[in-house]
Formats: C-alpha cells, structure tokens, sequence
C-alpha cells in the first residue's frame, strides 16, 4: 500500500472516530413532556411495526375511518430484529414487543411513558395484566394479546396417539422417521427454552452448563430440522413439507383450520411445559406521532375491537371487557386459552441481565 | 475462423457442443417459464396446478402494499441511475482523458464498491445512517426511507457506470478528439460534439446497469429502509419469508417482463445509434 | 509570420497548460470524489472504527472501551467452520460455473456474427432480469409439491427434497452467477486469433491437443475474470441461502447479517464484515495482477 493510501486510511479512521464521538449518548426519553387528549391525534400518518399476520386488516381500516389517520404497517419476526432496528435509530410509532423484550427497552430508555389519562380504555385490562413483572405499574406497555408457543403436529405421519412433548422436535429417533423433518423457531429465547424444558430445566436458566446442554441437544437433532423458521412454519407444516412445526399458537390454530384437511393436524403445548408469552403494545421514545399512538391503544382496548382482534388470530385477549363478544368457540378453545392444569407448567420468559447474550451465542453455535 | 466453421461438417464434438448449449439455455429459461406459468395458477398453493386464473394479477394491483413497494422502487431506481450515470461518467471522463492529483485515489475508490459483498455494503450504510442521525437528529427530523436508500444506491452505482463508461472511452480513437482540437474546437466543443456522441453507447450501457442493479437490490435495501419505504424487491423476499402464493410470482412476473422489454428497448437503442462497423458482440 | 516562442517560454506554457488541464480534471472528478468518500470511504471508516468498540449488554454499542475482542473471536471454531463452509461453497459454485460455461461460450464464439448477437441478447435476458426473481423461482421448482418433485414421482421415483440444503443454494448461485462466467470467456474467446489454431491443426495437432495448448492458454484471462466475477459474490452471498437454504446451515453472509440484524453484535459484525473485505480485496488484487500478466 503506498503512502498516500496508508494515509488516507488513518485519515478515515480518524474521521470516523470523530463522528462516531460526536453523537450518541443521549438516550433518555423524548416525549415525557408530550400532553395528549384522549383520542386527539398529532400526524397524519401512525408508523406501525408489528409482527407479521398478527392484526385484523379491518381494524386498521376501522381506524383509519375513524382518525383519518393513515397507518404504514412495517412487519419483524422476532423481538430482536424490531430491537435492532429501533436501536439503529430508525423511528416507529407503536411497536409489539413481547415481556421481556419490554424490560430490555426500558432499561435502555427506548420507550415512552404511557399517559393513562389518554387511554381511558386501559380500565378495560384484566387485573392480572397491569402490573406485569417486566413494567411494573405497566408505565410504558400495554398487553396487546397473549398467548402459548408449541408444536404444530401433522397427524398422518406421527400417529393418532403421539407423545405430546418437545421429544417430536428434538429426539433423533423420532424425527428421523419423519418425512420433510421439523420445523423450529429461529429465535433463541423461544428454542432455547424448548430444549431447556426438554432437558428439565426453566426457560430462563442462567447457566452456562444448561446451555451447553440445551445447544448440543438442538445441534443433534439439527439433521432432521429442515429448517429454523419464524414466519412460515405454519404454512409449511400445512402444506405437508414439514411433519412437525414449532411456533405459536394462534398463527398455528389459523393456518390449520384454513387448511384442505384441518382433522390432520392438531396444535399441542408439550407435557414438558413451554412458554406462556405476553406481546404488549408500547411507544417509542422517538415516535413523532405519540398522541396518535396513544388513540390506537385507546381504539384497541375497545371491548368490541379487542374481542375482533382474537377472533381473528386465534391469540387470547387480556382484555376482560371484549370477553363477552369473542366467539365462544374461541373462549373455550383449550388450544387458545389454556387450562389452569397446562398454565401451571408454563414459564414467561424473563430477562436474564448480564446472561442475556449467552442465549444468542449458543443459539448461533447450536446452528451452525 | 467463421470459414472453416461453415464448410467443416458437423463432428461429433460440435454436436456435443451444440447439446450443452441447448441444455444451459434451458437451465436459463426453465425457471423463468415455470415462474411465469405458476403465476396463472388458480390454486393458492403455488407448486399444485389446478386451474387457469388470473386472480392474482387482479388482487396485485388492488394490494395497497405491493403498488406502494412498486412507487417506492421506481422512485429510487429512477433518482439514483440519473445521479449515478452523471457522476460515474464524470469521474470515468476524469481518469480517462485528464491527469491530476488524486487521480489514484480516485482509482481506488472506483474499484472498491465493485468488489465489495452487498452484505458488507449494507452493514457500512446502515452503520453510516445510524451514526449520522445521532448527530443531526437533534437538528432535524430525518429517518431511514427514501432518501437513504437512494443514497446507498448511488454509493454502489457509480463506480459500475464509470468502469462500463471507462471501457468504451478507452476503445475511442483519440484522433477523432485530436482532430477537432486541430479544427480549434475548444474542450467543451469537443466534449460536447465527438466525445459525448461517440462514447454515448457506453453511457446508455452504464445507466442500465446501474438501474438493474437498484431494481435488483435486496440486501442494502432491507438494511437502510424504514416504514413505508418498502421497495419491491424487498417486499417479495419477505412475502417470500411469510407466505408463499402466487401473488409473488404474479408481482415476479410483472418484474421480469418490465425488465425484459426495458432491455429489449435499450437493445434496440443501441443498435440505432451504433455505426455498421462498430458491430461487435457487446458495447 | 509569427516568431516561435523561445524554449523557456514554451516550457512555461506546456506547464500552465498542464496545470489548467490537472485543475479541469480535478474539477470534473470532484462531484464523484466527494460523494464517494462521503458515502463509501467513510462509511467504511466507520465500520473500522465500530470493530473495534465494545457491545452493552442489551446490544448497543458502546464507543469506549476499544478493544480487540471481536477480532479475537474470528479465531472462534464457529468462525472458522462458517468461513470454511463458504469458501468451499464459493470454490464449488465457480468450478461448477467454469465447466459448465466453457462448453457453452466456446459454442457462441465460434458460431457466425448474427448467430452470436442473438445467443448473447438470449444469454444476458436473464441476467438483466431481476435476480431475486429469478432465485425464487428455484424455490418453487425445488419444493417438496414442486414442478421438479412431481415430475420424478411421475417417473416411478420419490419425491425429491432438495429444497433447504446445500445443493439447493449451489444450484442457485450457479443459476444467478453463470452470466458472470459466460461473458467474460465468451469475449476472451472471441478476441482470440483463431489463425493460431488453424496452423496447429496445419501442423499435424489433433482438435484435442490443439484446444490444450493454444485455445485454453489464451483463454486464461477470460477465465481468471469468470473466476473471480463469480467466486467474490458467491462468497458472501446473503439473498440466495435465505430463499434456498433454510438457515440449517449457516453462511458467511446471513452469520454477518444475524449480528446486525438479531444477535445486535456490532462490533463483532463490523469485525466480520473488515475481514471479509480484506479476504476479497485479496482475491482482486491476485486477479487484476493474474490478468495483466496474461493480457
């Protein structure tokens, strides 16, 4: 490299430095001052980054209506893509995190108090959704739906009477006889934690050796998972390319009973215990639309509107006033809201501090 | 060489030469043709053929998304291939017909978006973007769409325009240049009326490029777009990921003929402007 | 008639003429200098720089505390296996491409010049179409209930799986990347002085030896630029294993991709992503010198 290169390169260096130290730093909340009436919106336009099929296209345009308002839906598959994204600075109004994934964003000051009085709707949340673990007098979240992750199983190729555990997924000789494989969550809380239940553990062991455990377990049975899929696995598992599919209930409940042979396929929560999750609506700091994203939250929170969301994603409803107008098969779908028996053995996923990452780095290894 | 081709009689090597090309070209075209069946496919599962329809084409263009995806992307492709073309046969003129200071730098920096991993390139955009709104974002309300995309694409672009440009300036006889020069035509003069002309081909050869390669991106795009700047291509590689039916080879489709008949006009194009003994296989 | 200017003076003059010349070029190349360096060089810079900081817990990186710790993981055996499995990927997809490229330029080279044209416009239609299309439709071909699958059902076989494996993105990057292959020995090929191979056959050499020692040889640079045009994108391809592979075996681009847009690694993707760019600036430089030792 001649001279003038090796400069110009010490030169970028710096340089890049010097615009790297000028910025960041400042992450604290931008919008604590923000006043908003309730139901007043501030921008013509709300950005709305949720999780992809997990909102009723009519809702949105009853919104519309309503507002005037013009919602730009954007779609993640996983916490920690939408996390990467709001930390790199891209600006969305209302997004769909899920418990932990709230704890996180507080911490990191990425969220923006929730103003109760905008939301006068928020009376219509069960008790048991106000004060979550994760946010502590639900300050910056609301809880959109809730719901199980599981197995999706195709009945002609495992039998009438399987085992419903995480062994359908993750036992070589089970799998192995199964033609197009599984299909697992490529996210890893959600898998890690299968393979941790599998293994005995809980979902939010925070130790090295269990993860280790849980890895090698997954990286065994990686032969005959066709491939680690947040997005498509109930399509997959319906179409026959999968025997086995991983993934959440009310996406699963769907896509079978849309399916040619819906007595085919059949959605079970493992013996073992899995994940009982909470997706919850919050406000990023740097929205520009804040008060418009408080009147979405308010219009969601609407008994009639909060009982249209379950009907149509088969999640369950942590509003207490939609429960009279969710179709009663819904309500009384074990699959959808589960027995006290099956919420007995289920964990919520938990920030684990420090050990966060450790689930990352041994998820990629288990991968690779 | 063409001579002997045409009275030596078919061997058997010919002939087997002959086969491995039909095959490659059916390599090429089979998926293409496949895609384009499917998309008539009445079933919504899209590998199963059950009916002749033409649903699909009807509910793309009532789908919001795919038409705003579809503005988004023409948008960028349009704003970037007009900067990239200026600015990348500026710079090709600069190295080719002037020296200065700087000049293998300049070289250097050329080459490097050519080789450089889409991946690596959307990665360094995306890191470039965030850093630089954490500085102006207390001055002004700036975010990923639009307007970052584009930039990124130029970024790429440019260096592909001035290579193709490059090549066809280094292929010009410089007598024709020197003899306006003789003829007391001024710099401009001659740019303007031999070398612009001349080297035009090459330009049209560069724009075009540098439009495929935005209508193509997938990776840069995803990295630096935000809400509501969606482009198509990026929006087919996350229906990809969330639902396959044969809306996408529909939108596909659509993406292929359009591309096919830009390509097909620009041929034509080329072939208009350039001199009967300027036939060669390409530009 | 005009006296010719002395010596010195016509030197001065040549020298301010250069000097305006060298500022006009300058000028005429700064517009594409300032927005290169504004958004490339120092883009890149700041990638450089980000390898070296550290991650906070939660993903957001910290500009204190620099280190070398993301570029002491590349040592890591999961880096290791990662970019071994890629390079072999590479190496595979570029020889498949290579031999089955070959055949194929030599065919249109050595038809007559309408023929070529033609064959050329039917080879680049394809490319010039969209890439991401065209990578989707394997999908389709390669699925389970695909075209492919129920075609060897039809014949007495099983149905195929190839959809989420290896062979599956091999097949799509050679699909994608064959035009890089073709276009560069096709012009190699045609630029070449047949007459030599005319004197050889004149001289007693089969087709065969004929084609080893005079066609290949002069072949070399249309090769080494196939070679590179296909192995440097197949290296750190992302598009194609995302639609073909399935994610059960990780490449080098989606393990870069995952630490930007998942694992929210930083400066351990930035790491990656410097090294990457070395291995290919490498590789280009070994071609731009292999090239314009056999020009």
């Amino acid at each position: 490299m001649t001279s003038k290169n090796s400069r110009r390169l010490v030169g970028l260096a710096v340089l890049g430095l010097v615009v790297a130290a000028c910025g960041g730093g400042d992450e604290t909340a931008d919008g604590a001052d923000v006043e908003c009436e309730a139901g007043v919106t501030d921008a013509e336009t709300l950005n709305f980054y949720n999780w992809s099929e997990y909102i009723d296209p009519e809702l949105i345009l009853a919104f519309e209506a309503e507002t005037g308002v013009d919602v730009v839906e954007s779609f993640y598959e996983s916490n920690e893509a939408m996390l990467a994204q709001i930390q790199a600075g891209v600006t969305y109004d209302l997004i769909v995190p899920s418990d932990y994934m709230v704890g996180i964003m507080i911490e990191e000051g990425l969220l923006m108090p929730i103003q109760k009085n905008s939301v006068p709707n928020i009376s219509n949340l069960a008790s048991e959704f106000t004060s979550p673990a994760y946010d502590p007098g639900g300050e910056y979240s609301v809880a959109y739906q809730w719901g199980t992750t599981g197995l999706g199983v195709n009945l002609s190729v495992v039998g009438e009477d399987f085992e419903p555990s995480w062994a359908l997924i993750f036992d070589p000789e089970l799998t192995s006889g199964y033609a197009g494989g599984v299909s697992v969550l490529d996210d890893p809380r959600e898998t890690m934690g299968a393979a941790l239940k599998y293994l005995g553990y809980s979902l939010n062991e925070a130790s090295t050796d269990a993860l280790q455990e849980a890895a090698d377990l997954i990286a065994a049975a990686k032969d005959n998972i066709a491939t680690f899929d947040s997005d498509q696995y109930d399509e997959a598992l319906v179409t026959g390319e999968v025997a086995v599919a991983h993934g959440y209930s009310g996406n699963m409940i769907v896509a079978i009973g849309e399916a040619d042979d819906p007595d085919n396929f059949a959605y079970v929560v493992p013996q073992e215990g899995g994940t009982l999750w909470v997706d919850n609506m919050a406000i990023p700091a740097d929205s520009a639309a804040p008060c418009t994203a408080h009147a979405f939250i308010d219009f969601l929170l609407d008994a009639e509107n909060g009982a249209a969301l379950t009907n149509w994603n088969y999640y369950a409803s942590p509003n207490a006033a939609a429960e009279p107008f969710i179709d009663p098969e819904v309500f009384e779908d074990e699959t959808v809201y589960p027995s006290d028996e099956l919420r007995s053995r289920l964990e919520i996923i938990a920030d684990t501090g420090d050990f966060e990452i450790n689930f990352e780095d041994y998820f990629a290894q288990a991968k690779n | 060489m063409t001579v002997s081709a045409a009275i030596r009689p078919k061997s058997p090597i010919e002939r087997l030469l002959a086969s491995n090309s039909w095959l490659v070209f059916a390599f090429l075209y089979l998926p293409i043709l496949l895609l384009i069946g499917f998309s008539f496919n009445e079933n919504r599962n899209v590998g199963i053929w059950t009916g002749f329809s033409t649903r699909w084409y009807g509910e793309m263009f009532q789908n919001n998304d795919v038409m705003r995806a579809l503005r988004n992307t023409l948008i960028v492709a349009l704003v970037s291939t007009l900067v990239s073309t200026a600015l990348g046969t500026m710079a090709a003129i600069a190295m080719e017909r002037f020296r200065f200071r700087g000049r293998g730098t300049l070289d250097g920096l050329l080459y490097l978006p050519i080789i450089i991993p889409d991946v690596t390139m959307a990665v360094m955009m995306l890191l470039f973007f965030a850093q630089a709104f954490d500085l102006v974002g207390g001055f002004a309300r700036v975010n990923f769409g639009l307007g970052t995309i584009a930039l990124s694409h130029i970024a790429f672009n440019i260096s592909f325009v001035a290579v193709v440009v490059r090549a066809r300036l280094s292929m010009l006889d410089r007598a024709l240049e020197e003899a306006a020069a003789d003829l007391y035509a001024d710099r401009w003069q001659i740019f303007r009326r031999v070398t612009l002309p001349l080297i035009m081909p090459g330009v049209a050869g560069g724009a075009l490029l540098a439009l495929t390669l935005s209508l193509d991106d997938v990776v840069v795009t995803s990295f630096v777009s935000g809400p509501g700047s969606t482009t198509l291509p990026v929006y087919v590689f996350g229906l990809v990921r969330r639902g396959v039916t044969p809306l996408i080879n529909a939108v596909s489709t659509v993406m292929l003929v359009a591309s096919m008949v830009l390509v097909g006009v620009s041929l034509l194009f080329q072939r208009g402007s350039r001199s009967p003994d300027q036939e060669e296989g390409l530009t | 008639m005009i006296p010719a200017p002395a010596k010195s003076e016509r030197q001065a003059l040549e020298q301010s003429a250069e000097k305006a010349d060298s500022r006009r070029g300058l000028l005429i190349s700064l517009p594409s200098y300032l927005y290169l360096v504004l958004f490339f060089a120092i883009p890149f810079g700041i990638v450089f720089v980000y390898s070296f900081a550290t991650r906070s817990r939660t993903g957001r990186t910290v500009l204190e505390g620099w280190n070398l710790d993301s570029y002491g993981r590349l040592g890591d055996s999961i880096v290791r296996e990662i970019a071994f499995r890629s390079l072999v990927l590479a190496v595979v997809t570029t020889v498949v491409c290579l031999l089955a490229s070959y055949p194929f330029a030599y065919y249109i080279a050595t038809r007559r010049p309408a023929i070529r044209n033609v064959l050329l416009v039917l080879v680049m239609i394809p490319f010039w179409s969209n890439f991401l299309v065209r990578t989707y439709a394997w999908r389709v071909l390669l699925g389970t209930n695909g075209p492919i699958s129920q075609l060897s059902q039809l014949l007495g076989g099983d149905e195929i799986r190839i959809l989420f494996t290896n062979t599956a993105v091999l097949i799509g990057l050679v699909y994608g990347y064959l035009p890089f292959m073709v276009l560069p020995l096709y012009a190699s090929l045609e630029r070449m002085d047949w007459n030599l191979v005319e004197a050889a056959r004149d001289l007693y050499a089969d087709g065969w030896t004929a084609f080893r020692r005079i066609t290949l040889p002069l072949s070399m640079p249309g090769v080494i630029a196939g070679s590179i045009l296909v192995f440097i994108p197949s290296l750190g391809a992302y598009v194609t294993p995302a639609l073909l592979g399935g994610a059960r075996t990780t490449l080098l681009g989606d393990y870069i991709v995952g630490q930007f847009l998942s694992a929210r690694n930083w400066p351990y993707g930035s790491a990656l992503s410097v090294a990457v760019m070395v291995v290919m600036l490498f590789a280009a430089v070994f071609y731009f010198r292999a090239g314009a030792k056999n020009a």
